[in-house]
């Protein structure tokens, strides 16, 4: 089960070069995303989706908030 | 929604798998930058007037109203000794008997917004609710600024809507 983490720990992820993906629809990734974020809508983490992660590196999913 | 994605893409294969708890209203609530669309446009902190007048609540009326008049604003903002806002006068309260002290004056509790709104949405609001100003406030209640109603429709010229108002979630 992935691990729920905190903002502290997502910047010490990133910098040791985590990916981060926004899973909210496209429209809200483009109005606003964390840096350096990349655009992977829930509907959209499939086998085509997943192909263009990074398998190597950690991996951060995050959405609007705690829902 | 982050759980359910990650608990997916575990399924998909993927090892180290992290879920951001606070998602992207904590990142905003927090101060940090954001890239994209409403980065490039102001948002209510922006516009927000910090130099605004502040009081305390055992403050005299009649002093805190020529404090407010000489910045230009018929309006000031009650706060505690770490400026988190207690309440709010505007015009209204400032014309009240100058004897009074500020927490028999004031208006208590207004509500405050966040720095990251952006400034259409909040120029919306306040016309809907016929707002002339609103304290702008940090997630922990201190004092950003005071957003005039004006200053944010003026603002909010050319500024399309978003796709997810942020108001609703903070208010």
């Amino acid at each position: 089960m992935a691990t729920a983490i905190d903002r502290d720990r997502v910047q010490q992820l990133v910098d040791k070069g985590a990916q981060l993906v926004e899973v909210l629809p496209a429209k809200e990734y483009e109005e606003d995303h964390l840096p350096g974020a990349r655009s992977v809508p829930l509907r959209q983490i499939n086998q085509e989706g997943a192909a263009t992660l990074d398998r190597s590196r950690p991996l951060i999913v995050y959405c609007w908030d705690m829902a | 929604m982050a759980p359910r994605a990650a608990a997916r893409l575990e399924t998909l294969g993927f090892k180290d798998v992290f879920h951001y708890k606070g998602g992207k209203l904590d990142w905003m609530a927090s101060g940090q930058l954001t890239e994209g669309e409403n980065s490039k446009r102001p948002r209510a902190a922006d516009v927000a007037r910090n130099d605004v007048a502040t009081c305390r609540l055992d403050d005299r009326l009649g002093d805190v109203r020529e404090r407010a008049h000489a910045t230009g604003l018929d309006a000031a903002v009650v706060v505690d000794a770490q400026r988190v806002v207690l309440g709010l006068l505007r015009g209204a309260e400032l014309a009240k008997d100058p004897d009074l002290t500020i927490d028999r004056a004031m208006r208590p509790g207004p509500s405050t917004f966040r720095p990251y709104v952006p400034i259409k949405e909040m120029a919306d609001y306040m016309d809907k609710h016929n707002l002339e100003s609103s304290p702008i406030t940090t997630s922990d209640g201190k004092l950003v600024g005071l957003l005039l109603h004006s200053d944010a429709r003026q603002q909010a010229e050319g500024c399309p809507d978003c796709a997810r108002p942020m108001i609703q979630t903070v208010l």
